[in-house]
């Protein structure tokens, strides 16, 4: 769970996460502001941070996080912003032209993939994107080498003017290890807020835009020479007994140095723009080298690409995530069946959760559900078995208007697009749009299921709780008011514990009416319930008034 | 037990919500004061909503990956009876598994406490880490109001 464990920062060993260390580097590096949206695993970076009094912010979702720290990277922040591997697609669009205008100040982004797929709905592979916008990519390995190279990312940003990924893993991420801070390094550069006009170099059209890509290419030839001198990339000799090489990176390396302690290792902690060079002379001083990477064959095909010879993984390594055991059934080229670990209990909606109601009822009454991510999203399983897909953030309202189109009425009239409150607020809003702009003609329901929280991963605040990431008051989005705005007339709020019945019938009527409708079910995750109150009452008493800033 | 040059892995499954986490973190803590290198890996997130959770801890003189190998903790704890068949296969062979059997005879002040008292038993095979170790481990993993009577508990087993 995404708890902001207090850590004491200390010159001495400290037993901390990959997460951990990341808000500990930024903070010795004096980072301005820190943002990006929940995501496990990466959700406790921005939390620690700001328990460690930096100044942390959750943004409705990863491309305005990204957009948001561009700006004060422009201004000469450094900046920090975090999500999981999947919001990295949703902020890709920033990214790829932030890698054109570069920054003024610095910008890290971490990007934490999820091998395996421990709660997440892909395992795509980060290290692509570093290639395809052309912004350069550390990968720790641990605790320590989280919280230097965060410490190094922003000082390679600063100098080259570059946004920076540090991409981690959920078992960088998780994991704790052992890290010694060294807060000298970690101040080495200062940010220096200024605003200085630059139109070439910061607007984008065209006429800019063509010279600012040769800069962008020149800067990465830089970074490669600087990758063959950067002392994270380096070869951990093995007992001498073997003359087979391997190449690796992230949590592969102390898999690989675990289960191959006769072989050399390059070990590659900058693998973005790659160490060519170093590469080159490693593949000659062996007699064979295998590439050990959990994930997409991104090494091999770098290699393979500039002709030098490396073995890969077989393809059914490609799958889950990696351990001793795997790593040496890859060196071992061993291709047979691997045993599938015993399957554990299955995850379940809380008893007592609001969620559980609404699911009952989509069940009865035979609804095609076109679901979203989130707690929600359990409502697949059984006793409920009442969701049909599960895409990405958002994907529900586009999803269900999709099916709307095409099916034939009788079965048109059955879709319900089911989306969590923070989900809602990160991709949702725009889909509504759609729903107004396009509707069906069997009209459409959006159901908002709103528990007052981004309860999945660990009870995150967000635009639509009117609290800041650290629970102070802030702006609230009304829901109800916005699909008003947007021109939606059938607009019903219904506790679904007290009002049960309400939600059923109500939600009848809207799948008859043939128009479009909203129905906000809210009540608070029952986890979250507790700490709301006291964060509201704490809002009250601040306030000084008898106002009730209560969500019923 | 052995810790000179040799990792000790221990596995702890349950279910979520049970106290798993902050067991590894108390063992973690213990085996970091202690002066041992450590490593911790854990999965968040969705398996925190009732399903099987384990945690891996590894110490000793340098531990390289933070995930146990399957088949190979010296120790497996598990924290409820019907986790024990799916974690069953973490352990090696020869190696101690600890369960709520261990401690049926002693008065748990909730089972809540049943992270603290699994580590009580866990700690008498653990005979490197001291007595204080395992106090402060207590006290930094949980609530101060919790601290007493789960210290109570633990130096109770630990001594019995």
């Amino acid at each position: 769970m995404a708890t902001a464990t207090p850590i004491e920062t200390s010159t001495e060993r400290m037993l901390i996460s990959g997460n951990q260390a990341v808000a500990l580097a930024c903070l010795h590096a004096k980072v301005s502001l820190g943002t990006g949206y929940p995501g496990t695993p990466s959700t406790e970076i921005l939390e620690s941070f700001d328990a460690l009094g930096g100044r942390a912010q959750w943004a409705p979702n990863e491309k305005v996080a990204m957009e948001v720290g561009l700006g004060a990277a422009y201004a000469g922040a450094k900046v920090l912003v975090t999500m999981k591997h999947v919001g990295v697609n949703v902020a890709a669009d920033p990214l790829f032209t932030a890698a054109y205008t570069g920054v003024d100040g610095s910008l890290v982004m971490i990007a934490a993939d999820d091998p395996g797929m421990a709660s997440s709905q892909n395992e795509q592979d980060s290290r692509r994107y570093a290639v395809a916008a052309g912004v350069p990519m550390f990968e720790p390995s641990d605790s320590q080498e989280t919280y230097d190279m965060t410490l190094a990312a922003f000082q390679l940003s600063h100098t080259h003017q570059m946004p920076c990924i540090l991409r981690m893993t959920t078992r960088i991420c998780h994991s704790k290890t052992i890290v010694v801070p060294n807060e000298t390094d970690a101040t080495r550069y200062i940010a220096e807020i200024k605003w200085e006009r630059d139109i070439p170099g910061r607007v984008m059209v065209p006429g800019y835009a063509r010279p600012a890509h040769r800069r962008l290419r020149k800067k990465l030839d830089e970074m490669a020479v600087a990758s063959d001198n950067c002392p994270f990339n380096y070869v951990s000799k093995g007992d001498g007994s073997s003359k087979r090489g391997i190449i690796t990176s992230s949590i592969s390396y102390v898999h690989a140095r675990e289960a191959a302690p006769d072989c050399d290792i390059l070990k590659l902690g900058m693998s973005y723009p790659l160490p060519m060079n170093m590469i080159r002379q490693f593949i000659e001083e062996h007699d064979d080298v295998i590439c050990v990477e959990e994930g997409d064959p991104y090494l091999v095909e770098q290699i393979r690409a500039v002709n030098l010879p490396v073995d890969g993984k077989d393809e059914m390594y490609r799958f889950g995530e990696f351990d001793v055991a795997r790593v040496k059934r890859i060196l071992a080229n061993d291709t047979t069946e691997e045993e599938a670990p015993p399957k554990g209990k299955p995850p379940q909606l809380c008893t007592g959760c609001p969620h559980r109601n609404v699911f009952e009822i989509l069940r009865d009454l035979g609804c095609i559900v076109a679901g979203d991510i989130g707690c929600y999203t359990l409502g697949v399983l059984p006793p409920f078995t009442a969701m049909d897909t599960c895409v990405c953030m958002g994907a529900s309202v586009g999803v269900g208007l999709g099916l709307r189109h095409v099916l034939p009425d009788e079965q048109a009239k059955k879709v319900v697009s089911v989306i969590g409150d923070s989900t809602f607020v990160h991709s949702g809003l725009t889909g509504m749009a759609e729903m107004v702009y396009n509707p069906p003609k069997t009209g459409h329901v959006l159901m908002i299921l709103d528990n007052g929280t981004t309860a999945m991963t660990g009870q995150q605040e967000h635009p639509g709780t009117g609290r800041t990431l650290d629970h102070e008051p802030t702006g609230k989005i009304d829901f109800e008011t916005m699909a008003r705005a947007m021109g939606i007339e059938r607009v019903y709020t219904i506790d679904p514990v007290k009002s049960t019945g309400a939600v059923e019938t109500t939600l009848k009527e809207c799948l008859d009416s043939n128009e479009l409708s909203v129905i906000v079910t809210r009540r608070p995750c029952i986890l979250a319930a507790g700490k709301i109150k006291e964060w509201e009452t704490a809002a009250t008493e601040k306030c000084g008034c008898d106002c009730q800033p209560t969500a019923d | 037990m052995n810790t000179n040059g040799k990792v000790t892995n221990v596995v702890i499954a349950g279910l979520g919500g049970q106290g798993v986490i902050s067991a590894s973190n108390i063992l973690c803590e213990a085996a970091f004061q202690t002066g041992f290198d450590v490593k911790k890996a854990e999965v968040h997130g969705m398996s925190q909503r009732g399903g099987s959770v384990t945690t891996d801890v590894r110490f000793g003189n340098t531990v390289l990956s933070p995930m146990v190998p399957r088949g190979e903790a010296d120790y497996l704890i598990v924290m409820t009876p019907e986790e024990i068949d799916r974690a069953r296969g973490e352990l090696k062979e020869g190696g101690v598994m600890i369960t709520p059997d261990n401690v049926e005879f002693f008065d748990l002040p909730s089972a809540r406490s049943m992270n603290v008292a699994l580590m009580a038993v866990l700690s008498k095979h653990l005979d490197t880490i001291p007595t204080d170790n395992w106090v402060h481990a207590i006290k930094s993993g949980l609530k101060e109001k919790l601290h007493d009577t789960n210290i109570a508990l633990f130096e109770t087993i630990r001594s019995a």
